[in-house]
């Protein structure tokens, strides 16, 4: 694969477990890029009282609002395994032949996390 | 200060937080779904977080980390896909550290320190 090809994005590269996890992290910390001040704002409504809290609170009833909570939740768990094991390989040098194994690890704890928090929502 | 300096400390910058956010987001992530249980409400969230330091100084250090980790991370994104880099960028990205900074501790003293129910 020549350099050119690889700075086009070639489609040959996401057949790497790599690529995916890239992938993965990148859409998750942009999720939460977004998401982060809407949750402050959200959870600031509580300077007025609980009341309040309760009111705006009471607009995440909606079931598009909670599989996008768990979906947030999904993203944060993603993030935080991936962010992780960048931390292993780039600072204890973990780069060994288990990696496409600890990355499907790390996607499989983020959706046991996202059905736990599911299934205490539903 | 130096381009390759100042690469240098925001790369330091973003493992530092992103160390720190690890031990944050998984106590954050256990206690959303321990806390969801029978609905998310007002009563709930208040109830743990209203009057407690350690809930507040847990809270501020992680919105410190957000705030400092985020921005770095999005002036990455934005560098490698749209190939947009300087002082512009620079600037937006430490505009968005002070929002998130500003909103996420106004946040954790509204859940810790706010109005009475």
């Amino acid at each position: 694969m020549t350099e050119a090809a690889i700075r086009r994005g070639d489609w040959r590269a996401r057949g790497h477990a790599g690529w995916w996890a890239f992938a993965l992290h990148r859409a998750s910390g942009l999720a939460l890029a977004i998401f982060l001040p809407l949750h402050f704002l959200v959870l600031g409504t509580a300077l007025n009282g609980a009341a309040a809290l309760d009111a705006t609170l009471g607009w995440t009833e909606g079931p598009w609002v909670k599989a996008s909570e768990v979906a947030l939740v999904f993203l944060l768990a993603a993030h935080l395994g991936g962010g992780l094991r960048l931390l292993f390989v780039e600072l204890v040098g973990w780069r060994g032949a288990w990696q496409p194994a600890l990355i499907a690890a790390v996607a499989g704890g983020a959706t046991l996390c996202a059905l736990l928090f599911a299934l205490n929502l539903a | 200060m130096s381009d390759a300096r100042r690469q240098s400390l925001l790369w330091i910058a973003q493992r530092a937080s992103a160390a720190v956010l690890g031990l944050c987001v998984v106590v954050h992530l256990a206690t959303m779904i321990v806390a969801v249980r029978g609905g998310l409400t007002a009563a709930e969230i208040l109830g743990r977080t209203r009057g407690s330091v350690t809930w507040m100084l847990f809270y501020s250090i992680f919105v410190f980390a957000v705030a400092v980790h985020a921005p770095i991370g999005l002036r990455t994104v934005i560098a490698e896909m749209r190939g947009i880099h300087g002082r512009v960028v620079d600037v937006a990205m430490l505009a968005f550290a002070v929002v998130l900074m500003a909103l996420g501790w106004r946040a954790v003293a509204a859940v810790t320190m706010g109005a009475p129910a």
